[in-house]
């Protein structure tokens, strides 16, 4: 576990400041040099979590080389967060979990066949909403988003250790209520999250629950 | 012909070090990918033929059979909860799918410049160009671009999450043979591993043989590894009906 890195910025000095419902998706903008904090609003909430240059489609947040060049499987304080083209997109400053996912994926009706029962193909799965998410914004924003853009996310607060011997297994969260992760954006970014709905493993302890999201522009006012 | 395949051969062909390749292995049909130096590491990148949206997912691999690395008796879905390919006999033992593909910067900040104009056909190339190479000649490009799977090259993860990179994991001949339960788009990049501490570009040789083999008959090791990959089996089947 990275030791704790806490943030000095204030949450009533936030520009935007939303609660993002259980089982809901999230999508906004983050200006370069604007700081980005989740919150754990009632502990082990899985926070699925991708990441666009705000001006193209083709770059993208990428697990492979964000995990390769920082030579580390886990996301915390000090990493940075790597697009496909391996420019940073954004850099995690405080981290009050100290451990967070980047191979766990997101479900999808699909893998729930696969993973639990073929019965389960009717429950809400994180990929019913990015793909929902990504259609509404696309036809606002002019993007013409689909599946082929859903690269592997991050799992905000979600806990996936592998051992030595090569063995992942979804383990209990090691998050609490109020734990917070924060990243300040290297480009403009667009945020596509997931709050993950899946009620057959431990990542969202068996109950999703509501998230915060918040916004701050730099400035010592922020402070 | 390769020891073991049951039905006749279909095609074989050399890949040089540090090339590109891509090509169509149909439903029942078996790769074998063979390290001839001791040194290759074959960056693989997996589409759904028919529906190219459809492609190999990495997330939906590990979890399903709670494993971080690939060997003899797994699989690799797609990310339709169906097995593009099966892993039915490896005489390697750990397959990287971690760390993905080597790019430009990478390859010029260990090995140096080898440009065409100096070097003809022996420049040096990277995996990410590679990919882009063949991805480029089905319509495909970088939003494409996904997770690669590093067949000969092992990587693992201590226990603070740090990865080390296994020098001499391979031997000459080593062979991982992939069989296809679905229509799939391979493409291929023989560059060396991105992590690979060598200091010297020096990309080793593939050998391809292809064969026909056969769908996974209901006691198939990888299908009865665990009830995930059943259902997966069972999934697959469904598109083939």
């Amino acid at each position: 576990m990275m030791p704790l890195v806490e943030s000095a910025l204030d949450p009533d000095f936030a520009v935007r400041r939303e609660v993002v419902a259980a089982g809901e998706p999230w999508m906004g903008h983050v200006q370069r040099g604007q700081y980005f904090r989740i919150v754990d609003l009632h502990g082990n909430q899985a926070v699925d979590t991708l990441f666009y240059r705000a001006d193209t489609l083709e770059e993208r947040y990428s697990a492979q080389d964000t995990i390769r060049e920082q030579g580390n499987i886990y996301l915390s304080s000090g990493s940075v967060l790597l697009s496909n083209e391996c420019n940073p997109m954004l850099s995690i400053v405080a981290d009050t979990c100290g451990r967070h996912d980047t191979l766990g994926g997101a479900c999808s009706a699909e893998s729930n066949t696969v993973r639990y029962a073929l019965e389960k193909r009717d429950m809400h799965s994180c990929r019913d909403n990015f793909l929902l998410a990504l259609a509404r914004w696309g036809a606002r924003h002019g993007r013409d988003f689909s599946k082929r853009d859903l690269a592997s996310n991050i799992n905000f607060f979600m806990n996936v250790p592998v051992t030595p011997q090569g063995k992942l297994t979804f383990a209990d969260g090691i998050s609490a209520a109020g734990r917070y992760v924060e990243m300040r954006a290297e480009m403009d970014v667009t945020v596509l999250i997931s709050n993950c709905p899946q009620l057959n493993n431990p990542c969202n302890a068996y109950n999703p629950t509501p998230v915060e999201v918040l916004i701050w522009d730099v400035g010592p006012a922020s402070r | 012909m390769p020891e073991g395949a049951p039905y006749w051969m279909l095609w074989e062909e050399l890949v040089s070090g540090g090339a590109h390749w891509s090509g169509l292995l149909r439903r029942g049909t078996t790769l074998r990918l063979m390290d001839v130096t001791g040194r290759g590491n074959a960056a693989v990148l997996l589409y759904n033929y028919e529906d190219r949206s459809e492609r190999y997912n990495l997330p939906d691999t590990l979890k399903a059979q709670h494993t971080a690395f690939l060997s003899k008796g797994t699989v690799c879905y797609s990310d339709m909860g169906r097995i593009l390919c099966s892993i039915t006999d490896d005489t390697c033992g750990w397959h990287d799918t971690l760390c993905g593909l080597s790019n430009a910067d990478q390859v010029r900040r260990k090995y140096g410049t080898a440009r065409y104009q100096e070097h003809r056909n022996a420049y040096f190339k990277n995996g990410y160009d590679s990919a882009l190479n063949e991805l480029g000649k089905y319509g495909l490009g970088k939003r494409d671009l996904t997770a690669a799977i590093n067949f000969f090259s092992k990587v693992t993860v201590e226990a603070d999450g740090s990865l080390r990179f296994h020098v001499g994991h391979s031997r000459a001949d080593a062979y991982v043979d992939l069989r296809f339960e679905m229509n799939v788009l391979v493409v291929l990049s023989s560059c060396q591993h991105p992590l690979d501490p060598a200091s010297e570009y020096r990309p080793g040789e593939l050998r391809l043989t292809a064969w026909h083999s056969r769908p996974a008959p209901r006691n198939d090791p990888c299908r009865m590894r665990c009830p995930e990959n059943e259902r997966g089996f069972r999934n697959t089947e469904v598109w083939f009906r």
